[in-house]
């Protein structure tokens, strides 16, 4: 990468300060301070031009450890994954021009799925901006969209502010992607170094707790509903809110479905929960929501792959919304009891209403719906052949989970491998399953499978992925070597871009426009010019025995390449289009 | 149906086209646009008309309370409001038109602010009908330029949009 030019390095100044005497440090000094500050202990980047004194600064401390990406996507991808597994933002540091536009797709990730980052991006000198400046493009303008807020940071006395402000934004009320924008000159720049304790933003209140005339009014409905779900989504995992939805749904004994993004916040193991809902949720979560008399919704947004056609969602059923973001609320589906507020803070609400209310969900009632309730589960929905003389992706995911015991961190790319993913691995724990949702982006698992497993290095850190989105981030798998990070990479090759096919085997007549992957690469031969341990598995018998080989190889990542059957599909399906209530079975 | 809606923001670079592209982005209408600082330099006040059905509109002042910058706002529409809008137009006037020109001035209380040898610019200010209606009746005369603020908005009696 060729260097901008335009600064004189700065001399640095050391960050001890004698007695009472200010020093001044130089705005990269004060980016490094600021990170210390926030308690960033690790952040994910690329260097370049617009960021050499920033990296320099870098350079001179060990507190915040810095992790060397092979792609500015990667990075970002990356620092999702730290935030995800962990109740801390992601931190990213990219140069200018491309180095920022290479981060935009993990930023519109970030944003779509309301993942707390912090997003450093470097920009040409101050007095060159808008000059077409070599590496310049306008940050602030391009990822406007795509960003909960960002700031471009004039002048070095802003510095410090800025960056307590995007740390406070990026992590309060319905969290989201904040991008910093620093010009080289600013990072030579010197000023007096304070980093201010709190902030208040006259313009920025997001709304903690819940009006408690909302959440009497939502009592009312949730002790009288004779058919009611709980549909929780990605907000209680952000929230932190799995101890109390655990809570309240055993309160009530109520069915309880997750979105994708939901997944890990009520254990999925347990008998009330019925599996994910939407698209290639379960029949019995889906059938429940179209029969329900009460949805109460937590934390979850009525995206369109979990309602299906708008115009069928829900008929007979009153809807509770709690979501601590207002324009979440009847957005996409008319609510009856809108509760804005922390999730965490409106379940320990309402955990507390109930308890002191002489009304008792009626009994007779939930049992009847129970009752209904198995009958659609015994559909067992998502069985798949078991006999089958090639490997059933379902079966290598089932066994993962079984080899796992259910506990490892799972990331995954987009398609079929994450709808499987999704359906058979079982996630008892908030935090644990970490995939794109809103964006869908190809490409995520791999680098979000390295934050995952810097920020727990114990940990098992499986990514999911298929043999088309591993292709999009493979070059991280330098990155995997240079940190020694043991992922274990499950490869569900099936020579197709599954979730493509699939489609167009269903709603094209099977012309198969552009879905069939030719000229793959040998994926072990290619993990072992990174490094790392490469296996190819063919036969079903040699699934268990693969995984557990691998898994014991702990300090090793390890690339399973399992050649799956390609015509297979995921089931259940509701089409586009159509209602909860019609699913394509198997 | 058409809002009028009162929007108190941080006077900084870039604020403005926050609510502009947020406008574009979600596909919502935007009828006119004014901004300005208010007597707090730190504040600017936008004006903004748009149109949607209910739905549309509430999930428009959600979007925009979202907005980081975004101190405050009102849907005046919700209350006795002002609207005013200011316009500025310039005409040719040959010698036999300048005094209806003139005259149809007056009635519309407007006033002429520049004269040269064979133009005026009439300035006039009312809502955005009374400026419409103003067009109309220039229609016989050669109108070389329209320039119009778009409309602001104030609400009637103790209701203010304030910090």
């Amino acid at each position: 990468m060729r260097l901008s030019g335009g600064v004189r390095a700065p001399t640095l100044t050391t960050f001890t300060v004698a007695g009472d005497q200010t020093v001044e440090l130089t705005g990269a000094e004060i980016f490094v301070r600021c990170l210390q500050e926030e308690g960033v202990d690790l952040i994910f980047g690329y260097p370049g031009g617009a960021v050499l004194h920033i990296y320099d600064a870098l350079y001179k401390q060990d507190k915040v450890a810095h992790i060397l990406v092979r792609h500015e996507q990667g990075a970002i991808h990356a620092a999702e994954g730290y935030a995800k597994s962990t109740d801390k933002p992601g931190v990213a540091l990219v140069t200018s021009g491309p180095g920022a536009t290479n981060a935009i797709t993990g930023i519109a990730d970030a944003y779509m799925d309301s993942v707390p980052l912090v997003v450093f991006t470097g920009q040409v000198p101050t007095h060159l901006i808008g000059n077409d400046a070599f590496q310049e493009v306008d940050t602030v303008g391009i990822t406007r969209p795509c960003v909960k807020h960002n700031f471009l940071v004039k002048n070095v006395k802003e510095l410090a502010t800025v960056i307590k402000k995007a740390f406070y934004v990026a992590t309060s009320g319905r969290p989201g992607p904040v991008v910093v924008d620093i010009p080289k000159d600013v990072t030579a720049h010197k000023a007096e170094f304070s980093y201010p304790k709190t902030i208040r933003m006259r313009s920025y209140n997001p709304t903690i707790k819940g009006h408690s005339g909302q959440i009497r009014k939502a009592i009312d409905l949730i002790l009288t509903a004779r058919q009611p779900i709980i549909y929780t989504g990605g907000g209680v995992i952000l929230g932190r809110a799995s101890k109390s939805l655990t809570d309240f749904t055993r309160l009530l004994g109520y069915p309880i479905t997750n979105t994708l993004m939901g997944l890990g916040g009520y254990p999925a193991t347990d008998k009330l929960n019925v599996g994910m809902l939407g698209m290639h949720g379960t029949y019995e979560a889906n059938m429940a929501m179209h029969h329900a008399d009460l949805v109460i919704a937590i934390g979850a947004r009525f995206d369109d792959r979990v309602t299906g056609n708008i115009e069928k969602f829900c008929p007979y059923a009153r809807i509770v919304h709690v979501d601590v973001d207002p324009s979440s609320i009847s957005k996409n589906v008319k609510v009856d009891v809108p509760i804005v507020g922390q999730v965490d803070n409106v379940l320990k609400a309402m955990i507390k209403e109930i308890k002191a209310d002489p009304r008792k969900p009626d009994a007779e009632a939930l049992k009847a719906w129970w009752k209904q309730i198995n009958e659609w589960r015994a559909m067992d929905c998502l069985k798949y052949d078991r006999e089958s003389k090639l490997i059933k992706p379902q079966h290598v995911i089932e066994s993962l989970w079984k080899a796992t015991k259910g506990d490892a961190f799972v990331t995954s790319d987009v398609g079929q491998h994450q709808m499987w993913a999704a359906q058979f691995y079982r996630f008892d724990k908030p935090n644990r399953w970490i995939n794109s949702g809103g964006l869908g982006t190809m490409g995520f698992g791999l680098p979000a499978a390295m934050g995952v497993q810097l920020a727990h290095p114990g940990a098992t850190v499986a990514c999911i992925t298929g043999e088309a989105s591993i292709q999009m981030c493979i070059q991280e798998l330098s990155t995997c070597l240079q940190y020694q990070l043991p992922i274990k990479v499950v490869n569900l090759n099936n020579r197709y871009m599954g979730m493509v096919r699939q489609w167009q085997e269903f709603f094209y007549q099977g012309r198969y426009a552009m879905s069939y992957m030719d000229a793959l690469p040998d994926f072990v031969m290619l993990a072992e010019a990174y490094g790392h341990v490469g296996m190819r598995i063919e036969n079903p018998g040699d699934v268990e025995g693969a995984l557990k080989e691998a898994l014991k190889l702990k300090d090793r990542l390890v690339f399973m390449d399992f050649i799956t059957d390609q015509s297979e599909n995921v089931y259940p399906m509701i089409p586009a289009g159509a209602g909860q209530n019609e699913m394509i079975l198997v | 149906m058409r809002h009028i809606i009162g929007i108190l923001m941080e006077n900084e670079s870039g604020a403005l086209s926050r609510v502009a592209g947020l406008f574009s982005a979600r596909g919502y209408n935007i009828e006119s646009l004014t901004v300005a600082p208010t007597d707090d330099p730190t504040l600017s006040r936008l004006t903004l008309v748009t149109s949607g059905s209910d739905e549309i509109v509430e999930q428009i002042v959600k979007q925009l309370n979202k907005l980081v910058d975004v101190v405050k706002l009102m849907d005046l529409t919700e209350y006795r409001h002002i609207e005013r809008e200011m316009m500025m137009v310039k005409l040719r006037v040959g010698r036999d038109d300048r005094d209806e020109v003139k005259r149809l001035t007056d009635i519309f209380r407007g006033r002429i602010i520049d004269v040269s040898a064979a133009t005026y610019v009439v300035e006039l200010t009312g809502d955005s009908a009374k400026l419409d209606a103003f067009i109309e009746a220039l229609r016989p005369f050669e109108v070389l330029e329209v320039v119009r603020s778009g409309v602001m908005g104030i609400a009637r009696g103790d209701v203010a949009l304030k910090i």
